[in-house]
């Protein structure tokens, strides 16, 4: 199956010269739900901006579907659906209407952009405020506003360029149902974010850029398999007066306990060391999510790799 | 195919933009009608009544004409200008940026739309007209061509200072500085013929010249340069502008990184 998005040697150097994408290579499949993560200033937006032509490439080809965007510019364009990192409607337009023009940019006549908009508002909870000035809006549902937005042409590919950030876990959590949900439906997600929990649960490939360049590119599973040591935080009831255990550990505080356990070594062996010291655990907890620590494995070996 | 989807993106840009200035009409619609209420009777009625004939006609009925076409210059470039200034200060340009809509298709949606409002104040500031002074129509088509292509000329311009733009500044340079002096000077209030040769010659480097000459004369009868002249000279800026425009909005100039 032709792939959804395609990017080989891409780069980008800015006026001034910075060089924000060095040659890079990148495959998401159709159907996929793809992570694309990186420090702030990895190139993650740049990558976007080129794929929906909102930065002029330096070098290299793009294909999203099959077309490429350089002389297929507007089939291209036709299957993406972006929602950008920064707020970028109209203020003063009511919803619906903001709704109803972007599906008309896409050639949807305006009975059916109306059906699609009713649809979408309705669907991301902001029925309600659909004759309201996009200002009025609070954080969160401008953030739905521009995925509604995003899916008036039903695009084959979303894009989405941290759009929970500044959101609460609440509307989060329904925010990711949604995406999971017509991610379901056959629609090809390419997410950018900065809460790797977000990452980890949603995606099913990922890559890591950094400094304009692909640290990593693999399945979430592969990844995450990669992590030999996983660091856990024990609450314990009182300071031991001398603690030995075979595994790495450090007490935080009176009440805290830390260790680092491989996946050779098992747990039941650090708690059976714990009581024979007369530790009584009375609750543990991962010290990071997994894949933050991969991350930040990756990107520190690329920083000392320089 | 690819027709039918232009045509509908062409329609929801003219939309958004008609709506845009009637949703504001306060600010868009109501300024021109007092301000031209205010030129016909300082000018027209209390000045204009010592100052006689001009050109064969009395002087308000020789300035109704240059004063429609004042309005409609000022408001079709200024509502470009601040309308696609906006939508970039805003960042909503990149709602069409992103679509499949051909330059050409932003360019027509947004000068239609400065057409649109240009027009319209036109037609406000005629009726406003008629309570001062009978309007004769000498030939209806030469003025609704001046109108459109007069209309046209000057979004394409407002579009132009829009790209370049970078504050809100920006946008009221060229109207303040350029299009004012360009417009006074440009035989609304006066004809041509009262100037020395010199003078005449130097008038005619003035394209609002060649607009106000033809729209007058479709009112009147009267001009100070010949319509085909007029024509051309008016068909020269409207090709060169949209060249330009195009050039803008395809390089992506203040508009892609």
């Amino acid at each position: 199956m032709q792939p959804a998005l395609e990017i080989t040697g891409l780069e980008k150097i800015y006026k001034g010269g910075f060089k924000a994408l060095k040659g890079i290579d990148l495959q998401v499949n159709q159907g996929d739900f793809f992570a694309l993560l990186g420090p702030n200033g990895a190139g993650k937006s740049t990558t976007i901006g080129v794929i929906t032509s909102l930065v002029n490439k330096t070098a290299g080809n793009v294909k999203v579907f099959g077309h490429s965007i350089d002389n297929e510019l507007e089939a291209a364009k036709s299957h993406i659906g972006l929602v950008p990192q920064e707020f970028n409607f109209n203020q003063f337009e009511s919803l619906t209407r903001i709704l109803v023009n972007q599906a008309g940019y896409y050639g949807v006549p305006r009975d059916l952009a109306h059906e699609r908009a009713e649809k979408y508002l309705k669907q991301l909870d902001l029925w309600e405020k659909r004759d309201d000035a996009a200002r009025m809006l609070s954080g969160g549902m401008k953030r739905r506003l521009m995925i509604a937005r995003a899916l008036m042409h039903q695009p084959k590919m979303l894009i989405l360029d941290e759009p929970t950030a500044g959101v609460d876990i609440e509307l989060r959590r329904s925010m990711w149902e949604f995406l999971t949900q017509i991610n379901e439906q056959g629609i090809t997600i390419i997410l950018t974010t900065h809460y790797l929990e977000e990452a980890e649960m949603l995606c099913r490939h990922i890559a890591i850029i950094d400094s304009g360049e692909i640290v990593q590119n693999t399945s979430m599973k592969a990844l995450l398999a990669t992590l030999d040591i996983e660091t856990f935080v024990l609450d314990i009831g009182q300071k031991p007066d001398s603690l030995s255990l075979a595994v790495t550990h450090r007490l935080l505080d009176e009440h805290t306990l830390e260790v680092e356990v491989s996946k050779s070594e098992s747990l039941n062996g650090v708690f059976a060391q714990l009581s024979e010291q007369g530790v009584e655990v009375k609750s543990m907890r991962n010290k990071s999510n997994r894949l933050e620590e991969l991350f930040v494995r990756l990107v520190n070996n690329n920083d000392g790799a320089k | 195919m690819q027709n039918r989807i232009n045509l509908i993106a062409l329609k929801s840009i003219l939309h958004k933009e008609v709506h845009r200035f009637m949703r504001i009409w306060v600010q868009t619609l109501v300024p021109p009608a007092i301000t031209i209420s205010l030129y016909f009777i300082i000018f027209g009625s209390l000045i204009g009544s010592r100052i006689g004939q001009m050109g064969g006609f009395d002087y308000m009925t020789f300035i109704v004409p240059g004063l429609i076409m004042m309005s409609v210059i000022t408001n079709s470039y200024s509502n470009v200008a601040s309308s696609f200034f906006s939508a970039k200060w805003q960042r909503n340009v990149e709602e069409m940026l992103v679509a499949p809509v051909p330059n050409w298709v932003i360019v027509a949606g947004y000068v239609g739309g400065g057409m649109a409002r240009g027009m319209l104040v036109g037609l406000i500031v005629t009726i406003i007209a008629m309570f001062f002074t009978d309007i004769q129509i000498h030939n209806i088509w030469v003025i609704l061509i001046t109108v459109s292509l007069t209309a046209a000329v000057f979004s394409l311009g407002g579009l132009i200072n829009a790209v370049f733009a970078g504050s809100f500044d920006d946008i009221s340079i060229i109207p303040t500085f350029v299009l004012t002096p360009l417009t006074y000077l440009g035989g609304v209030f006066y004809s041509l013929s009262l100037l020395p040769e010199f003078w005449q010659g130097v008038s005619k480097l003035n394209p609002i010249v060649y607009m106000v000459s033809a729209f007058r004369y479709g009112f009147l009868g009267y001009q100070d340069v010949s319509l085909t002249t007029s024509f051309i000279v008016i068909g020269i800026f409207i090709v060169s502008l949209y060249a330009i425009a195009m050039t803008l909005i395809s390089k992506g100039i203040g508009l892609r990184s």
